[in-house]
């Protein structure tokens, strides 16, 4: 499943326009990575496209790191 | 100028006077256009007066679901993304306030704004992705000056403009314009149904002394849908011959 952690970055990177080695797990998308509600709602999308999930408003709310994102992910992808 | 070559667009009320003088200009100035309303044959007549692609896609706006499947809908029928949306539909329930019943209001606010709302969500997310999008809501010279016996309608047309405001700080960086055309008083089956003596009234009040055509109001729409106004946004064009001067 570290696999899913890979995905997560490379669509960070792109997205945020960001280092790679600054994509961690504890890394705050909004803190951290310089991204704003807008780049969040994007990130989110981004997710639901690559992994073909739905996440719904509520959790998006909760997504603050790049773990979160990595956690929600792995409990929806079978 | 104004070349919209390439461009997809949807237009909602497009069997009325003003959304089919809309859909036509857009489609005069090159974009494909998906024409939503309730009325089907009429909706089938304006499409085959366009010079270009058209499709129709019927949709009620007092049905929430009707609503949010609309651009999907719209999309499929047409071929490819939204890259224009026109809600141009409206309904009106004119009483004085102290007449008004809870219903009058409620299915007004749900149709003019409520469907604002759930149309503009249902598209931006595309248009979020493609880096481009161009949102007119048609709102109403009474939405900024308030028309006794129509506080309802005031309230939804009023709610889009500061809707349209909102949408358009939020999403300006993606490449995205939010704006209204705000119509004064034009030739349509709405203001036809006036009393002679309101309408000759009516006309002392606009310097251009006439009443607008829908042509009027298409131009409008067809400057804010290219690209030359990518950098007009949150703003709303009075289209309404000197009436009010905001």
């Amino acid at each position: 499943m570290s696999d899913v952690f890979e995905r997560v970055k490379k669509i960070v990177v792109e997205n945020l326009d960001v280092e790679e080695d600054k994509v961690t797990e504890s890394a705050s998308f909004i803190d951290d990575l310089g991204a704003d509600s807008l780049d969040l709602v994007e990130l989110v999308m981004a997710f639901e496209e690559e992994f073909n999930i739905e996440i719904p408003d509520d959790v998006q709310e909760n997504i603050r790191t790049v773990g979160d994102a990595v956690t929600h992910i792995k409990a929806h992808v079978s | 100028m104004f070349d919209l070559t390439g461009r997809t667009a949807l237009v909602t009320g497009a069997s009325g006077g003003i959304g089919s003088a809309i859909a036509k200009a857009l489609s005069e100035a090159g974009a494909k256009v998906a024409l939503s309303g309730t009325r089907e044959s009429v909706l089938n007549e304006v499409k085959g007066n366009l010079p270009g692609q058209g499709a129709v896609v019927t949709a009620n706006l007092s049905d929430t679901d009707s609503v949010d499947s609309l651009v999907s809908r719209a999309e499929d029928a047409i071929g490819s993304p939204l890259d224009i949306v026109v809600a141009n539909a409206g309904i009106t329930r004119d009483k004085l306030l102290m007449q008004m019943k809870p219903d009058d209001w409620d299915d007004v606010l749900n149709v003019n704004l409520g469907s604002y709302y759930r149309l503009t969500k249902s598209v931006v997310r595309g248009m979020m992705k493609r880096r481009h999008g161009r949102i007119i809501g048609i709102t109403s010279i009474v939405g900024v000056t308030g028309n006794p016996g129509q506080a309802n309608y005031c309230a939804s047309k009023a709610g889009m403009i500061g809707f349209t405001k909102s949408l358009a700080q939020e999403v300006a960086s993606r490449g995205i314009t939010a704006n209204c055309v705000a119509p004064g008083f034009i030739e349509s089956p709405m203001t036809d149904v006036l009393p002679e003596a309101q309408k000759e009234a009516l006309l002392g009040q606009i310097p251009a002394g006439k009443l607008g055509q829908g042509s009027d109001i298409a131009s409008a729409c067809v400057y804010l849908a290219s690209d030359e106004a990518a950098y007009v946004t949150g703003q709303t064009l009075h289209v309404n011959g000197g009436m009010a001067m905001i």
